[in-house]
């Protein structure tokens, strides 16, 4: 099939964007299953351990944030992240990553307003929009006896 | 046998809530810090309604692992709350259900920051 080079950018254009698009979902895939996968292999041996279910959920929360910070600092989370991307992003251990990495970058700037600051500057907004979704939640469960 | 299916599940339902944000960012350019507030949003809308819950039972920690779970249990801690205390549950469960993430996730960024130099942009 012979074809001009233009016509060749044309097709190259239309196939891939969507190629990509299914790529970065497969590792998006991977890559957040394995974190789960990870997470709940900690759930179970904190319960073979003897801890309560809300004790076990609550220390896997704990250890992913510890361990995806330390990753972060070793500056080994953001190398998984550039093909994990949302498979990164969006577990907790993205959470914790997006508190590590605007903190080192802005640590020149001091300790108050660099890193201090700069460590909410994605995780302020997660925790403003979903505490006060959380409490008005409440407050309809409340007002409309729904608890 | 059941223990890998309890891992598959984890790992299958952990995999397509990631997708659904690989989605968003290829499809729609929201930003990372969208992205993430959305998911914690429609984790505590999801908890409200009570549909998050089964998901929690079937896929255990491919549920509350993505940040979607995180607003779940800001969302399950406020009803317990209310249900405990009241009124003032409301302002108090979310936050002390959720209360050794957030803990975490400050202390540690922060001793980590501080312990750490910044790394190339390469």
């Amino acid at each position: 099939m012979k074809m001009t080079a233009s016509e060749y950018d044309r097709l190259n254009k239309q196939v891939s964007p969507n190629s990509s698009v299914v790529k970065n979902c497969i590792f998006a895939f991977l890559i957040g299953g394995l974190i789960c996968t990870i997470g709940e292999f900690l759930t179970n041996s904190f319960l073979h351990m003897g801890m309560l279910q809300r004790e076990a959920a609550a220390l896997t929360s704990v250890s992913l944030i510890f361990i995806a910070a330390l990753l972060t600092g070793l500056n080994v989370y953001d190398n998984i992240a550039k093909f994990g991307g949302a498979g990164t992003l969006v577990p907790i251990t993205g959470f914790s990553n997006s508190i590590v990495a605007p903190a080192l970058e802005f640590k020149s700037e001091g300790f108050v307003l660099g890193l201090g600051a700069k460590m909410f500057i994605i995780a302020g907004p997660v925790l403003v929009y979903g505490i006060t979704s959380s409490v008005v939640y409440g407050v309809i469960a409340f007002l409309f006896k729904l608890y | 046998m059941e223990t890998f299916m309890e891992y598959l599940k984890a790992f299958v339902v952990g995999g397509l809530i990631c997708v659904v944000g690989q989605i968003l960012i290829d499809k729609t350019k929201l930003t990372p810090a969208r992205i993430l507030v959305s998911f914690v949003v429609a984790g505590v809308v999801l908890g409200a309604l009570g549909l998050y819950e089964p998901l929690v039972e079937f896929a255990g920690a491919g549920a509350t692992v993505p940040l979607t779970g995180f607003g779940y249990l800001l969302s399950k801690g406020a009803l317990e709350g209310v249900r405990e205390i009241g009124l003032m549950g409301a302002l108090t469960g979310g936050i002390t259900a959720a209360a050794a993430g957030i803990g975490a996730a400050v202390v540690f960024g922060f001793l980590i920051s501080l312990i750490f130099k910044p790394g190339d942009k390469s």
